[in-house]
């Protein structure tokens, strides 16, 4: 049976993870190679790595780490932060990421989406959606969630599928940083209406959030970053934690 | 002992080459006959559309050369589809090794069942092969395809998603995985180091 994956987050700027982690296992808490293979190790269904890079200059260093993170770890991973163009792409899937993500870019020339799935076949095109909720409508937001735009999130989820995204990831900006819980009701009607499987992330605090989201939220997959990295909940005991809550996982 | 992994308009081929150096094989990516013909083992990685890659395999002569090679040969995700006999993906005839037809998922209810099959799934129905050597039961491999072999007398491991289909597939010196193995965590390294000890 296809199982639910979990997928840690981890923030990079310049090559290196940013917001604390708290692994006493790390030599280094700044090495992104060095924290995937641990979440690797431990049972983490794929992984994400958002740059956050500020100059485009800088940004090369994203394709020397990538090779070093395949070249290290044996479970898929996504690259995102930044991406914008064909030859992006290129240049990441070559170094060796299994799949990129992009999100302000796919808003401002949607068109990319479909140059992207053509040129590398869908499976390797995530589209990540920033979604909050604006006097009771969800609309799609960029830059991080600063910034608001016309579309609406249900809308833009189905015209990214039409367009050719492998997966979306959703993340509801509404709930992020708040650990009191996935966007279920958002999800679940994103999920539904879609024949792309869909990525949750936002809101995680607890096991039982995890649950929720794949039973109520429809998701796929449930992403998160701080409370792996921080420990407060361990990958191992969330896998076990799921598969007692009749959750289809890998074991 | 030297590795060929046949060069051709891919995608990710790199994991592969990755996976293989951490096992500490030495392998190149070549699309040189000669190459392929003398290397001990033969892999056929992919990920792509499946008319595209026989165009590309066509115009080098390669469709003819992998047809007849002796040595051990693995084909990956596309290269398992590539070595059926025809794919429902643009219509396409493959190369014939197994004469299995590749068809696309088509989910009677695609809220349950969303096409492609991306993610982690189980082998189940293992038969004793040298490739599935040692392997826990029931072992999870990461998938991503939205198309799949039919299951035949040539299936050695099948994996159910929507209905069961033919995981990994095995003929004289050819074998094959629909999953990615390079990508499988130690399942996986150990499917790929089993068929360099085959």
């Amino acid at each position: 049976m296809l199982t639910k994956r979990i997928i840690p987050c981890l923030d990079i700027k310049e090559g290196r993870t940013v917001k604390g982690v708290n692994f006493v296992e790390l030599r280094d808490a700044g090495d992104p190679v060095e924290l995937a293979k641990i979440y690797s190790d431990e049972g983490a269904d794929e992984l994400v790595f958002l740059d956050i890079t500020a100059t485009v200059d800088k940004r090369k260093t994203l394709a020397e780490l990538v090779t070093k993170v395949a070249k290290a770890i044996n479970i898929p991973f996504t690259v995102g932060g930044g991406i914008s163009s064909v030859e992006d792409v290129k240049v990441l899937l070559n170094a060796g990421a299994d799949k990129i993500s992009i999100n302000s870019s796919a808003v401002k020339n949607p068109q990319v989406i479909n140059e992207m799935a053509a040129e590398f076949g869908s499976q390797c095109i995530v589209v990540a959606i920033d979604t909050r909720n604006v006097d009771g409508i969800d609309f799609v937001h960029t830059h991080g969630g600063r910034k608001a735009t016309l579309l609406k999130t249900q809308a833009w989820a189905q015209e990214v599928c039409d367009r050719g995204a492998g997966e979306i990831l959703l993340t509801s900006m509404d709930h992020d940083g708040t650990k009191a819980g996935f966007a279920n009701e958002l999800l679940s009607e994103v999920s539904s209406s879609l024949s792309i499987p869909v990525i949750a992330s936002g809101g995680a605090g607890t096991m039982g959030h995890f649950r929720d989201v794949f039973t109520f939220g429809k998701a796929d997959a449930a992403l998160a970053a701080s409370i792996f990295h921080f420990k407060e909940i361990g990958i191992p005991e969330l896998k076990s934690y799921l598969a007692g809550s009749e959750i289809s996982i890998r074991k | 002992m030297k590795i060929a992994v046949i060069k051709y308009n891919s995608g990710n081929v790199q994991s592969v080459l990755y996976a293989l150096e951490r096992l500490g094989a030495d392998a190149e990516l070549t699309d040189d006959p000669e190459k392929i013909r003398n290397a001990d083992k033969v892999i056929f990685p992919g990920q792509g559309e499946a008319s595209t890659a026989m165009k590309y395999l066509k115009g080098r002569n390669l469709d003819q050369l992998i047809k007849v090679l002796k040595q051990p040969f693995l084909g990956v995700c596309l290269g398992l589809q590539l070595l059926c006999e025809h794919s429902e993906e643009n219509d396409t005839e493959c190369l014939g090794v197994f004469p299995v037809k590749v068809k696309r998922f088509v989910p009677e209810n695609s809220q349950e069942f969303k096409v492609p099959h991306v993610g982690w799934n189980e082998l189940e129905n293992l038969v004793p092969n040298p490739l599935l050597k040692d392997l826990p039961a029931n072992p999870f491999v990461y998938y991503v395809h939205s198309f799949y072999a039919e299951l035949s007398d040539l299936t050695i491991a099948q994996t159910h998603y929507i209905h069961d289909f033919s995981a990994i597939l095995q003929r004289d010196n050819y074998y094959a995985i629909q999953a990615h193995p390079e990508k499988s965590g130690l399942v996986g390294e150990k499917l790929l180091s089993n068929f360099l000890s085959i």
